[in-house]
Formats: C-alpha cells, structure tokens, sequence
C-alpha cells in the first residue's frame, strides 16, 4: 500500500519537469512555434491557449488541469493531445506486445540452455548472442534488419504497418536488447536453482532430467525473469521512440519525433507525461504482482 | 590486477578511439564537411575507403571525425556528472537527514522517465547544439553517479579509520575530501565506463532523430540520419557507421565489466 501512496509524489514530479521543460526554451516560446513574423493576434492566442499569460505557478496549476481534463490542445491540428495520442496508441501497444514475446520465447529457452550446457560451447554461444544483443543499438540492429530481410532476401516490408510481416523486423528490433537481458537473468537463475537442495531431492527420486527441468527449475526460474520483463516494459515504451522512426510505425513514438520536429510543445508534454507515467504505473504493478506470485516477498 | 581477455580488448578499442577522435584533423584524407554530388553513393574505393554518402561526402573522414564528436560529448558530459552526483550523492549519504531525503526523491522521478525520454525530451526544447548535447547528458547522467556515491559512503563512514580521524578532530569536509573520496573511487570509475558507452548510444540516438548535434557536423548519428532518408542504401552507408557505435559501446562495456570482476571479486561467482 504505501508503495501506492508513493506513486502520486512521482507522479507530480513527472509533471513538474514536463512542465519546466517549456520554460527551458530560450527566448519567447510563441515566437518559436510561430517565427517571429505570425500575426499578433495569432500569437496573442497561442499565449492564451498555453498559458504564458499567466504567473507561473498559475501556468503550472493550468497545465495539470489540462493535463487531467483532456485540454492540452495538439498546435497545429488542434485536437486534444490525448486523442491524438489515443489515435496512435494501439499500433505501439502491438508492436510492444509482440517485442515482448519475441523477447520472451527467445530468451527461457536460450537462458536455460546456457544454463545446462554451463561453461560448454552452447553456453559461450548464447552468452555471447546475449551480449552483442545488449550492445547493438536499436538504430542499427533496424536498418541491418532491413538490410538482410528487406533488401537481400525481400522476405519482409521494408516499412508501415500493413499485414503481421510488417510487424516481424520492428518487434525483432525493439525487443532484441529485453531478449539479451532476459537470456542472461534466466542463465544465472536456473544456475542457482539447479544447485538447490530440492532439484538434487528431484532427481533422487528417480524423475526423468526432463520433468526436472520442466517441473521443478522452470517454475522457479520463471518468478525473477516475469518481474525484470515487467519492468522492462517500460523500457520497450522508451526504444519504441527509435524502431518507429526507422519503420516508419504510427505509433506513439514516432509521433513523439514528429511533435518535436515540429515544434509542437503541447504535444511533445503529452506523449512525455503519457510514457513517463505508463511506466511507473507497470513498475509498481509488477512490483505487487511480484509480491502477490511469491509470499516470500514482503512489502515493506 | 590481472585482466581477462574482454577487458583488455575492451581497453585497446577504448585506447584507438581515443586516439583517432584526438587525432581526426590529421588523419582524414578529406574535409569531413566536403560534398561532391556529382559522385554521391560511390562505393568504397582507393581514393575513397569507405564510399561516399548522400551528399558525397567522405564516409572515412566522417567517421574519424564522428569519434572526435562522440568523444568529446562522452567524456565531457561523463566527467560533469561524474562531479555533480559525487558531490551531491556523498554529502547526502555522510551528512543524512533531510538533504539526503530531498535529494534521493529527486533521483527517484528522474529516473521515472525510462531509458532515454527525458533526454528527448529535453533536446525537443533545447536549440540543437553540441553545447547543448552535452548539457543535456549532464542534467541526466548525475544520478546514477549520485545513487552509487551515496551506498559507497553509508559504508565507508561506519568504518573505524573514519570514526578515528574524526575523534582527531578533523572537519566532516576534509574526511569526505581527503579520506572517503579516494575509497569510493572504483565503483565510480566502473560507472563511468558504462555511462560513456550509454552517453555514446544516446547522443548518435538523437542525431539519428535529426536533434542532437546540428546537421552539419560529422557524428555518428548524423551519418545515419543520412542514411535513413535514402532508406538504409546502399547498404555501406548504414554499415560502417552503424559497426563503429558498437564496437566503441562493446569496448567500454567490455572495461565496465572487467574492471567491476577485477575489484570485487565477490561479483565474480554470482553472474
């Protein structure tokens, strides 16, 4: 419960720097967005819609009740950054959603793998994968990608969302580095299990080594990397902002890029608060949930 | 201190980078600014090693010249928040009390922003500049500093050596400075292994996104924002740039994770 109560200082802290940022411009805001050739009543109302006539805890104040109300105002289309945002959501949540699994379904094979082949070949191998994958950068590992899969063998669009091939190369993209970092958790995990005095109980008893390692280390092996690929979520939220802009993905990354490209501040404030907040939010889930699987965890 | 294998590799990348981004003027063959239209896209080839890119330009001068790019943002940016979490992270842990409450809630909703929003998010109201960039950097990076400066002091002002030089009379800042600083120096320095692969990372991130250094200078990031707009071909203007990252961000991961295995050991066994 009180790890619930924390959630609102962070929250209002979130908001605070999101809104400090548009003081950080240098210069009149106004005149940025518009250049300082706009007409003067066209100014005059973009200071009023962002509220840069007012004293500045005021500003503030306004900010969160537009921020909770739904009237951040998008610049140049003039509709509510949420449903702007709302507009572009699902094709992020898609693209996030299969990263994971990609990483996931990748990741508890490879790591157990490594795990009972320790310090053979097998093991130097996938290890080795789980590195450069921790290493390669999004804006990379995507045109490479594109480069093998689009170009040379055109098995995969090479951009936008269409079919579910055009989901393959970006999902691959987003979700390699949360694959690299899974396989090495669900490595030493298993590692630890194995030694545990019930596996070796498991196996005295006459179990086949495969029920060993489907009944007894899998199941414990699964507790600590379910919580690290809940957290890593929102990290996926963040890379998403790279793979989209190299697929050209309508997500909310990609409109993140576009709202700073243009100068569209309110925007840019929305999608921020929005990733920002998403993020927290599934930590703490995960956290409880955490908690909730295993009774061992005690919330302080 | 006895190396392995990834960690002195790690040091001979770190080492030639260094050394190239020092040396950048001198080496490239051409202006790194330079374009020639005429012959853009042409392959590598002996007058041009590497090819030229979009706009003609030399990929071989602007590579060298994008480690001096990324050289300077990671160890400038490295070094300032290097020396903001230092100073803010042990006082808070050696002095306590409210400042070290105010100051790890700070740390708590920066760090709510994963990976690198808030880096985007600052570069989106900020002019693009290499200033700026790596301002930017600095205004982000102290916290892991400051969360890892502050655990080392918990430890070390419990210890006897500290309680002795304070029962000689000796002032809190001159313990922190003269005694406490120089244990706690490692891990900082296995830190800022990690930070300079990740401020590399991030700064090619934002050029690559068209909002990190201006255009016109030769980094990394730019070199691919270059590629991007021609859809990643041919293919050696996405490769090499794209190859030089990795390599400089494995090299310094490489160190990292050396240098933590060789001064304490006890982390060996468990990874």
């Amino acid at each position: 419960m009180r790890r619930l109560f924390w959630l609102i200082p962070i929250l209002f802290g979130i908001s605070l720097i999101v809104f400090s940022l548009m003081h950080l411009i240098p210069g009149d805001p106004v005149d940025i967005i518009l250049g300082e050739s706009a007409q003067v009543s066209d100014k005059e109302h973009l200071r009023k819609m962002l509220h840069l006539d007012q004293k500045i805890h005021i500003q503030y104040l306004l900010f969160l009740k537009d921020i909770v109300s739904g009237n951040l105002i998008s610049i140049h289309s003039k509709k509510s950054v949420w449903k702007e945002i709302g507009e572009r959501f699902p094709a992020t949540a898609e693209l996030a959603f299969w990263a994971m699994v990609f990483a996931i379904s990748v990741s508890i094979p490879l790591g157990i793998l490594a795990a009972v082949r320790h310090k053979t070949i097998v093991d130097g191998a996938s290890m080795l994968i789980a590195l450069l994958g921790i290493s390669i950068p999004h804006f990379w590992l995507g045109p490479l990608l594109i480069i093998l899969f689009a170009y040379t063998i055109p098995i995969f669009p090479i951009s936008e969302r269409s079919n579910f091939l055009s989901l393959v190369l970006p999902a691959i993209t987003l979700g390699t580095a949360m694959m690299a970092l899974l396989s090495r958790l669900t490595r030493t995990t298993t590692l630890e299990v194995i030694r545990e005095e019930y596996i070796r109980t498991a196996r005295a008893k006459g179990l086949s080594e495969g029920k060993v390692l489907f009944k007894h280390v899998l199941r414990n092996t699964l507790i600590p990397v379910i919580t690290i690929a809940g957290i890593q979520t929102g990290a996926l939220l963040s890379g998403s902002i790279i793979t989209e802009t190299i697929f050209d993905w309508p997500g909310i990354g990609s409109l993140l890029v576009e709202a700073i490209q243009s100068r569209n501040y309110p925007l840019v404030q929305g999608c921020v608060v929005l990733i920002a907040t998403l993020y927290v939010s599934i930590n703490l889930l995960t956290d409880v949930l955490y908690a909730f699987i295993d009774p061992r965890v005690r919330l302080q | 201190m006895k190396l392995t294998f990834t960690t002195k590799l790690g040091l001979v990348i770190i080492l030639s980078f260094f050394f190239v981004g020092l040396l950048a003027p001198w080496l490239s063959p051409y202006d790194p600014k330079g374009t020639d239209i005429a012959s853009r896209f042409s392959p590598p080839s002996s007058t041009h090693w590497l090819g030229q890119d979009k706009l003609g330009g030399d990929m071989y001068s602007k590579l060298l010249y994008g480690a001096k790019i990324s050289l300077t943002v990671a160890v400038t940016a490295t070094m300032i928040s290097l020396l903001i979490g230092l100073i803010l992270g042990s006082t808070a842990g050696y002095f306590g009390g409210i400042l070290d409450e105010c100051l790890m809630r700070l740390v708590d909703i920066l760090l709510a922003f994963p990976g690198l929003l808030l880096v985007f998010a600052l570069a989106a109201f900020l002019k693009p500049s290499l200033y700026n960039v790596v301002l930017i950097f600095s205004l982000v990076g102290w916290t892991g500093f400051a969360r890892v400066s502050r655990a080392q002091v918990l430890v070390e002002k419990e210890k006897e050596f500290v309680q002795a030089i304070r029962s000689l009379g000796a002032s809190h800042i001159h313990i922190l400075i003269r005694h406490i600083w120089p244990n706690i120096l490692s891990p900082l320095i296995v830190q800022a292994s990690f930070a300079m692969g990740g401020i590399i990372i991030g700064e090619s991130s934002l050029s690559f996104l068209g909002i990190g250094v201006p255009p016109d200078h030769p980094s990394w990031g730019n070199m691919l924002f270059l590629a991007k707009q021609s859809a990643f071909q041919p293919t050696f203007v996405a490769l090499f740039p794209g190859l030089a990252i990795m390599t400089t961000v494995l090299g310094f991961n490489f160190l990292g994770d050396g240098l933590r295995d060789a001064w304490d050991p006890k982390l060996k066994n468990s990874r």
